[in-house]
């Protein structure tokens, strides 16, 4: 019974109190968009217990739509998307809590957008439609645009129509190929529909249009990954959203790119995404974000900035592991993109706290806090060494993993690529020792008060991801591994290393 | 039902929309002989064009309904479901002007009566443009129209501009018209006849198209070339749509130009579907006026000089749909003319709103803090534009999509993807229009306090925006009708070039 109704439910609660909190007074907003979030948490939680790790798709939902054009409304989740849905709703009544404060000018609106865009988010994940993806594929965008531009920092007009007009050029030359396919799918077979396994069925014999429908679909998740050189609409956006924004940003948008990279750029064009060429570019795009994301972060001024950067590192991280198709490394990659949901998503919101206090993001304003905000401090150091992959921490897990993963197909990438974790030592441990050790210059920080309990509660559940998928994460790999290993038999059948007997979780389990 | 047009009862029963229009247009010429002096007057003559639009709407409907047609015989009317589904774009595009008027005409003080009937007369020419199955038909039927529209340009006779616009609108109307006529004229000489059937009939069997037709072929693209606006026929269009009363611009960029492209589908598809030549001719004419009317509108301040660019760049995507051809391309025209008079004529309102008397230019700055004064304007507002940029969720998105689809059945790639490099280009100028109204704040206190729409026109706007949003979900009613609409245009040509 649960099957048959939770993606639904997921997908129009959102919406629905998202309307609610519009029309409501605006100092009840937030209340109610928090309760909001919280229930559509508590309707996703027990996903994590029945689903079935099995390679397929599960809880689906089919109902006709557009009939004239075999459109449906067709939901569905595997180990590959079960887990950004569970980090969406779980991001969502956070970035809520953290915006408690935060946001003071038109509440109602700020919180319904938030509402909505979870609807967008999720359903990104869930369509097996392409139609339906399409769609949410840019509802999500409105959100975030008016987020970024009503509630951003100075620069915000710019950041935000740079953001919308990167994202729409992706997508809508993405809707182009979406149509060929249909077509082609449509001539070949007599069905016309934008049905995923239909689609995925006949996505054969394109010829060479396959290699511009495959570029219409990079360019789309390439922009929001971002893989460089598309990455510059991403520091601009970050550092203008709200604090909000920024963690959605970085802890789900970006994941829509690798996840349509998993989900349609490779199944549906093996051929093109397993040629020399595209992997011999992938691969040194990757790279080159990796190390030049890493740099570029290590000489920012700006807190935001640097984080900012060190989100297209990780992602470079992500598409090595997804790249090198093998078992760790695809689910290394799945594990990052999680991770990195986590991780960055509480560093900026400790930058926010922060700003909130100070209103300021250099580096340079601070220094040697560490005695006025002890807990803060403490807590920023600890998501710091989870982002820089310090064992014990999720960081470490998920990087390992792709590394490992990665060596048996791209030896001398990876090698490059581990490089990147040296440099994210080096700019994460030098601004962590900027801001709060060092000694205490500036008066204005000596009167900084440290956490409060609403704080706390925002940072705590992130803390305890951090811990537990860095100590024990085989419940999610035991989840993730069927489908990432039924996705890597579709592309490169025979390669998959039958599983160690009695260990499910492959090397993941392992590590610890 | 099936009409014999030989029978002078059947030819009546088909024309019974156009003649109910005509009945109301001289009765409510009539009227304003008489009365056309107070503000009174003015809303009688608007609710009674209101009455004679529905009555007109509901002839239509009872056609539908009855399935009334001619079939398997050569006419000079057609009826069948494109013109019946073109005719209620007509109306509903109508209705709508009207409704946005009645503030507006107050407003500006032009307490002249003969706006409405006017208006009427314009309506009816394009009823009849759609109806039309021969050329003489189609040209008498576009000058009705274009008189009455030319004189409508021009109705704000105090003010230079307008005056300039309908001058500007009538010269080169006129060439317009002189090209089309010619073209006819050749046409008429290679073929021997001016009916489209009979002239497909003849073309189908003919080896090759002698050159006397092709010449009168690149007239006629010429002549409705500059009815639609296309690149590079569309100078006229930024300082006529500029000049003219604001309600009128939204009628001459909804209506007139559904018109023009309803008669050109008919005349390409059922006479010269055999003639190769013109898919290329229009191929390009479809990539420049895409890529024109874009680049164009980026540079424009003014909402109502960029709203008339970016109609340019709408009958770019039209024109998509046209080079697509088939079944398919035509039900995408409906389905996007249907999605554009309504964005176009809901953004028209807002702006009529935020005008004030003496139709100073209204920029995208003067927006500025909008959506804290007037939310629910500004959400109107704001729908339009992200349906106009082609956003998922509104009718605009799904008229594209359709067109895509259309192009991409017709093995036209490369076009599809013009057409949606150059919407990322129109997101540049759309998407300031909303910077400005949520994102900017406002520029003086009491800015927007007298910006408000009268209960009619907020009618007309709530319409827009429910039918947008409808649409944009659930399109399937639309679709269907449209594609019955398609399959009826297409079928008339196959099954008389058979015999």
């Amino acid at each position: 019974m649960y099957a048959r109704w939770v993606l639904t439910a997921l997908l129009a609660w959102p919406l629905i109190t998202g309307v609610v909190v519009l029309l409501l007074p605006a100092r009840l907003a937030k209340y109610v968009a928090l309760a909001a979030s919280v229930i559509e948490f508590a309707i996703s939680v027990p996903l994590w217990w029945t689903f079935v790790p099995d390679g397929g798709m599960q809880f689906i939902v089919d109902h006709a739509w557009i009939a004239a054009w075999g459109i449906h409304y067709t939901v569905g989740v595997d180990g590959i998307s079960l887990f950004l849905v569970l980090l969406t709703t779980f991001l969502m009544p956070l970035s809520i809590l953290g915006s408690w404060s935060y946001i003071t000018k038109r509440e109602g609106g700020f919180y319904a957008l938030l509402l909505v865009l979870t609807t967008g988010m999720i359903g990104v994940f869930v369509s097996l439609d392409l139609f339906l993806f399409y769609v949410m594929w840019e509802v999500m965008l409105i959100p975030m645009y008016f987020i970024i531009g009503v509630w951003g920092g100075d620069n915000r007009l710019y950041a935000a129509i740079k953001f919308f007009i990167y994202t729409f050029l992706g997508s809508l030359l993405m809707l182009v190929a979406i149509i060929v396919l249909y077509v082609h799918a449509g001539r070949a077979t007599g069905v016309y529909s934008f049905a995923y396994a239909h689609l995925l069925s006949n996505a054969k014999d394109l010829g060479p249009v396959a290699w511009w429908l495959f570029g219409a679909f990079f360019l789309a998740f390439a922009i929001k990954v971002p893989l460089f050189p598309l990455h510059t609409w991403l520091p601009d956006a970050h550092v203008e959203a709200p604090t909000a924004g920024s963690v959605i940003l970085a802890g789900i948008l970006l994941k829509m790119g690798t996840y349509g990279f998993l989900r349609f750029a490779l199944p549906f064009f093996p051929a093109v995404a397993l040629s020399q060429t595209v992997q011999l570019v992938i691969v040194i795009l990757s790279l080159i974000g990796i190390i030049y994301g890493g740099l570029v972060a290590m000489v920012q001024p700006d807190f935001k900035k640097l984080i900012a950067y060190s989100s297209v590192a990780h992602l470079g991280f992500v598409m090595l592991g997804i790249w090198a198709l093998t078992l760790q490394s695809v689910q290394g990659a799945l594990l990052v993109m999680i991770n990195h949901g986590i991780s960055t998503g509480a560093l900026f919101f400790l930058v926010g706290m922060i700003y909130e206090r100070r209103h300021s993001r250099l580096i340079a304003a601070y220094g040697g806090i560490a005695r006025v905000v002890p807990l803060f401090a403490a807590i920023l150091t600890m998501v710091s060494l989870s982002s820089i992959a310090l064992p014990g921490t999720n960081g470490f897990v998920g990087e390992f993993l792709v590394l490992i993963g990665a060596f048996r197909t791209y030896p001398l990438a990876t090698a490059l690529a581990t490089s990147g974790v040296i440099v994210a030592a080096a700019y994460l441990l030098t601004a962590l020792q900027r801001v709060i050790y060092n000694p205490l210059t500036q008066h204005e920080n000596e009167n900084l008060t440290d956490l409060t309990p609403r704080e706390i509660a925002v940072l705590v559940p992130l803390l305890v991801g951090i811990l537990w998928i860095g100590i024990y994460p085989k419940p999610l790999l035991r989840r993730m591994e069927p489908s990432a290993r039924a996705l890597i038999e579709q592309l490169k059948p025979g390669t998959v290393q039958a599983p160690p007997a009695g260990a499910g979780a492959g090397a993941g389990g392992g590590q610890q | 039902m099936n009409l014999n047009p030989a029978i002078p009862r059947d030819l009546l029963l088909s024309l019974l929309p156009e003649l109910v229009l005509t009945g109301w247009a001289l009765v409510l010429l009539l009227f304003v002989a008489w009365r056309h002096r107070t503000v009174r007057d003015l809303r009688i003559a608007g609710w009674l064009t209101l009455l004679a639009l529905v009555s007109t709407a509901i002839a239509i409907w009872w056609l539908w309904w009855n399935r009334a047609g001619v079939r398997g015989v050569v006419s000079m009317i057609a009826a069948d479901d494109f013109r019946w589904v073109a005719d209620w774009v007509f109306v509903g595009a109508a209705t709508l002007t009207v409704l946005i008027s009645f503030t507006y005409l107050e407003r500006e003080e032009l307490l002249a009566p003969e706006y409405h009937v006017l208006l009427l007369f314009g309506t009816l020419g394009m009823m009849l443009m759609a109806a039309g199955a021969d050329l003489i038909v189609i040209f008498l039927a576009l000058e009705l129209m274009s008189v009455a529209v030319y004189v409508l340009g021009g109705f704000d006779r105090r003010r230079a501009r307008s005056a300039e616009a309908a001058l500007k609108y009538f010269l080169l109307g006129a060439f317009a018209s002189g090209f089309l006529l010619y073209g006819i004229a050749l046409v008429y000489g290679a073929t021997g006849t001016t009916n489209l059937i009979l002239i497909g009939a003849q073309l189908s069997s003919a080896v090759r198209p002698s050159a006397m037709l092709l010449a009168g072929l690149a007239l006629l693209i010429v002549g409705f070339g500059f009815k639609i606006a296309a690149v590079p026929f569309h100078m006229w269009a930024p300082d006529v749509y500029d000049g003219a009363p604001t309600p009128i611009t939204a009628f001459m960029a909804t209506g007139v130009k559904a018109a023009a492209f309803a008669a050109l589908f008919r005349v390409m598809y059922q006479a010269f579907a055999a003639v190769p030549a013109w898919h290329e001719i229009m191929w390009w004419l479809a990539v420049i006026t895409m890529s024109g009317g874009n680049l164009f509108a980026l540079g424009q301040r003014s909402v109502k000089r960029m709203l008339a660019y970016s109609s340019v760049a709408h009958a770019g995507y039209v024109l998509v749909a046209v080079t697509a051809g088939g079944v398919a391309g035509t039900s995408a025209f409906l389905v996007y003319i249907v999605a554009y008079t309504l964005m176009s004529l809901g953004a028209f309102a807002v702006l009529i709103a935020k005008g004030r008397a003496g139709e100073s230019d209204v920029t995208i700055d003067d927006l500025s803090g909008l959506a804290a004064r007037r939310p629910w304007l500004a959400f109107a507002l704001a729908v339009c534009m992200l349906s106009l940029l082609g956003f998922p969720g509104t009718a605009g998105f799904i008229g594209k999509w359709y067109i895509l689809i259309a192009a991409t059945s017709a093995g036209q790639n490369t076009l599809a993807a013009i057409l949606v490099l150059t919407s990322v280009v129109s997101a540049g100028y759309y998407l300031p229009v909303i910077m400005a109204m949520y994102m900017k704040p406002e520029p003086i206190e009491a800015a927007h306090v007298d910006v408000r729409l009268d209960r009619w026109a907020r009618a007309a706007v709530a319409v827009v925006v429910v039918g947008l949003l409808l649409f944009g979900v659930w399109p399937n009613r639309l679709f269907d009708l449209a594609r019955s609409a398609g399959d009826s245009v297409h079928a008339v040509g196959t099954t008389t070039a058979a015999p």
